[in-house]
């Protein structure tokens, strides 16, 4: 469980949000909304523990996220505007590394099975500086596949530079993973096809 | 628990192997800078000989601060950086494993180089290990306080000299004893003093500066 309290975000000196609270169950899917500039990657990135609120906490499982970092990590996925990937390094080679740095031993076979799966069977051997945006996206997604273990994936605009296919396929895996008793947070300003709508957190009605 | 160490360490030695021409630019500068010395203070044998450890050990400072910037920039860049800050392992053990990865590439050749170009200056050839070994033991010292620096100063506006003005005077001891280990040896004092020295440095910056570095590195993606 997600719980979050009076989570107030400044950058810069302008005060983004403040007040704002929420509280997630497993089996929900979260769509953060709201016009550019509000605060929705800062709002994920606060999530994620990788910067820090100016009030306010953020709990998993009753626990604030700075209390047991490690643990919280290890159920976390967290998937940014980069995409990760070092151009001189193939598909193969940055999700097995992406997988290995977060901390998850996976077999190479069962790396090169989720990109055969997210479409990019004939760009394995090539360096990732060769392939495409929507391309560059599917790599980092692929690791999707590789972390139902996970229990919280956050998303930032997962959906951008997919095509239409890429997109339902992207969207059935999220409601997969909420069905097996996940959580999802992800933003993104496209009508995704979920199968049940997803809840909806507008941080505009927190802005100061 | 070591699963990070290793691949981080993987990673970027295979990335420094496909970009090899980075790691050769290092070195080609070691090589240059220290060359430039005799045009400058003349061929006299006595006078290269006085100024040799200073000056290979002030080129190998420098050739070391040529490459820090680059150390985590790409990470940062590329936003690999905050995937292992987001790793279920401590933070600790993949800054080692690239410092390490820093040091095999940039500080190794400089070591391996380096009583080659001390010939070339006329140093004695009994102070030649001394030379080798202060050098092994100073410059992951080096990378160490540098990886320190290069994480304070990850993405700022004019990052690579503002690092320059912030760790060169860390670097001044390591500099002292490391050029003052040859120096002994030369004069035939012994250079076990510096050596140990230089050893417990590296043992102290071991200990503490990839805490200081994941820390930094904290601040700097916040």
């Amino acid at each position: 469980m997600l719980e979050i309290e009076d989570l107030a975000c400044l950058k810069g000196d302008r005060l983004l949000f403040r007040g704002l609270a929420l509280r997630m169950m497993p089996g929900e899917l979260l769509r953060v909304a709201g016009p550019n500039g509000v605060g929705k990657t800062s709002l994920l990135r606060l999530v994620t523990g990788l910067a820090l609120a100016e009030a306010g906490v953020v709990r998993w499982h009753g626990l604030g996220i700075d209390r047991d970092r490690e643990a919280f990590h290890r159920e976390l996925l967290y998937l940014g505007h980069a995409p990760a990937l070092h151009d001189l390094l193939t598909p193969l080679e940055n999700l097995r590394f992406a997988c290995a740095a977060a901390g998850d031993e996976v077999d190479e076979e069962i790396c090169m099975q989720a990109l055969v799966r997210i479409g990019l069977a004939n760009q394995l051997d090539l360096p990732a500086r060769v392939l495409s945006q929507g391309q560059r996206r599917r790599v980092g997604l692929a690791r999707l596949f590789l972390s139902s273990q996970r229990r919280l994936w956050v998303l930032d605009e997962p959906f951008t530079a997919l095509d239409v296919a890429a997109v339902s396929d992207l969207a059935q895996t999220l409601s997969d993973h909420c069905a097996a008793g996940g959580m999802v947070m992800l933003t993104t300003h496209q009508d995704a096809p979920f199968a049940v709508p997803p809840r909806v957190l507008d941080v505009g009605a927190y802005a100061c | 628990m070591l699963s990070t160490f290793f691949a981080v360490l993987r990673r970027d030695l295979l990335l420094a192997w496909r970009s090899r021409s980075d790691v050769l630019v290092t070195l080609a500068f070691f090589v240059i800078v220290v060359c430039l010395f005799p045009f400058g203070v003349g061929a006299e044998p006595n006078q290269l000989r006085a100024i040799a450890p200073g000056v290979l050990w002030v080129a190998a400072l420098l050739a070391c601060l040529l490459s820090l910037h680059r150390l985590f920039a790409q990470d940062y860049a590329d936003g690999t950086l905050e995937q292992l800050l987001l790793s279920s392992e401590p933070a600790v053990l993949w800054v080692l494993a690239k410092v390490l990865a820093f040091w095999l590439t940039t500080g190794l050749p400089v070591v391996a180089v380096a009583p080659g170009l001390a010939l070339l200056l006329d140093l004695e050839q009994g102070a030649l290990p001394v030379l080798a070994l202060s050098l092994a033991l100073g410059t992951p010292i080096l990378a160490l306080l540098g990886a320190v620096g290069a994480a304070l100063t990850l993405g700022l506006r004019g990052g690579g000299m503002l690092l320059a003005l912030l760790i060169l005077p860390l670097f001044v001891p390591v500099l002292i004893f490391g050029a003052g280990a040859v120096e002994a040896e030369a004069s035939g004092t012994g250079a076990l003093a510096h050596l140990l020295l230089l050893g417990g440095g590296l043992a102290g910056a071991l200990a503490l500066a990839p805490l200081a570095c994941a820390a930094a590195l904290r601040i700097s993606t916040d």
